[in-house]
């Protein structure tokens, strides 16, 4: 694509609550610059992953309004917008009766691309979060370990070569050194792909290594928004507890 | 005339009795899953309607098969022809264990599969063919073999509205306290059922082997 909007995500005024219930996320103004990974950071419950599930519209907002490629998506069509937009989440959610090929290959085949590409496809994704095809396309997940059910969440996120990657804690399940190993492989593998990253995670550390902004949420609203650089001198109040839960981990 | 003596002069009549039997049984297995199969995955997109629908069917599962028959009988279509009658009832009773089975074996679909699946751009019809049915199929099939061995059993009853099939021997041979006349129709019916049993029990397990 050669005229890319510089912001691939816009929220404009968003509100969501559930019916009757408090708000989920009140007011909620954030651009995404194409190209850049944007960590959504903050504790449990403070409404990260409900701007997640916004942005593919497995929700819909009550108010305000959402822009994908410049465009709302309650006027997208929903399924043409989710395939356009990678999805991957902390409990990777592969379909266990298909194999690693088969749910690598699920987007690529639903959009009818021709059998050799989507094979090529395959591989060459496979080979992208460091599975060998040969070794593991006919592998079922449960013959997988959790790194390695992850990389395949996250090669099957790509495959269709959305514009948009959604991740929501998608490392955090994983033990610390693979989650280390496979954070550094992220980092590097965005790179390659420059795909627009929204990043969801509570794990400060992570939010650092890997973003180029963070948005940190607090009940439903974004305190602030930071570079890496920013937040770790941000004097902020609200701000601070994060980077002393960094510093009180033992060296 | 010793049993066999008995099975090998009527081995015709047997074997005639015996397809009749099977033919009632398919049928009303095949009516079952049509209205079955499709009534479980409503109940899972409209939970609202599950205590109704399958408060029903327990009803029905309640009220004895010759009670069910005589009940169908007045029904102006039904009532017409004894093996239409019978198929229906008969249909009736798989009814439940079909319905109750869909639905949780739906149900119970890892809900992060589906929203991923959802999310990542499956319609909802790819959603139910590709994920939702296969995963549930263990379960399902499940119901459909506790459903043919009912109806295998159930169907004998048939026999005394006129519709035939195996329950033919047992009637008479009740009428002629003839145990071999009874055995003849009773035997042959168990077996389909026991066959049915282990066929079905097997292709669950095969299904069942890929997954955690």
């Amino acid at each position: 694509m050669t005229d890319r909007l510089d912001t691939a995500i816009e929220f404009c005024r968003v509100r969501y609550a559930i019916s009757g219930s408090r708000a989920i996320l009140s007011d909620l103004d954030l651009s995404v610059k194409t190209g850049e990974v944007f960590v959504l950071l903050g504790r449990s419950g403070s409404g990260k992953t409900t701007t997640l599930k916004l942005i593919n519209r497995l929700l819909e907002p009550n108010a305000g309004e959402i822009l994908v490629e410049g465009r709302s998506t309650l006027s997208w069509d929903p399924i043409q917008l989710r395939r356009s937009i990678g999805y991957a989440v902390q409990d990777v959610g592969l379909f266990p009766h298909y194999t690693v090929e088969k749910n690598v290959a699920l987007i690529p085949r639903a959009e009818g691309w021709e059998k050799a590409r989507i094979a090529q496809r395959v591989e060459e994704v496979l080979a992208l979060v460091g599975l060998p095809s040969v070794e593991f396309a006919n592998r079922y997940p449960h013959e997988l370990s959790g790194g390695q059910r992850q990389r395949v969440g996250l090669a099957r996120a790509i495959a269709a070569k959305p514009p948009v990657l959604l991740m929501d804690e998608p490392f955090g399940a994983l033990d610390p050194l693979t989650r280390g190993e496979i954070q550094r492989e992220f980092a590097a593998l965005h790179t390659k792909l420059g795909t627009t990253v929204l990043f969801v995670t509570h794990d400060v550390a992570e939010a650092l290594l890997l973003a180029d902004r963070i948005a940190l949420f607090d009940a439903g609203k974004i305190v602030g928004i930071f570079t890496p650089d920013e937040f770790t001198h941000c004097t902020d109040a609200r701000v601070q507890p994060y980077l002393a839960s960094i510093h009180q981990r033992p060296r | 005339m010793s049993f066999l003596q008995f099975v090998l002069k009527h081995r015709l009549e047997i074997t005639t009795l015996t397809f009749e039997h099977l033919r009632l049984v398919l049928w009303s297995l095949a009516i079952a899953l049509a209205v079955g199969l499709p009534l479980g995955v409503f109940l899972v997109r409209h939970p609202r309607w599950r205590a109704v629908v399958l408060g029903t069917n327990n009803v029905i599962q309640v009220i004895p098969s010759l009670a069910l028959f005589g009940l169908l009988l007045p029904v102006p279509w039904l009532g017409a022809r004894a093996d239409r009658l019978t198929i229906v009832a008969l249909a009736l009773y798989a009814l439940l264990p079909i319905v109750r089975n869909t639905y949780t074996g739906i149900s119970g679909v890892d809900p992060t599969v589906l929203e991923v699946a959802t999310g990542m751009g499956l319609t909802p019809r790819q959603v139910l063919w590709n994920v939702e049915l296969p995963l549930a199929t263990p379960v399902i099939l499940g119901g459909v073999r506790v459903a043919t061995v009912i109806t295998i059993g159930v169907a004998t009853i048939a026999a005394a509205i006129g519709a035939g099939g195996l329950g033919e021997f047992i009637f008479r041979g009740l009428a002629m306290v003839d145990n071999n006349v009874i055995l003849a129709g009773a035997i042959p019916a168990a077996l389909m059922a026991l066959l049915a049993d282990a066929l079905l029990g097997g292709l669950q397990r095969l299904l069942q082997r890929p997954r955690r």
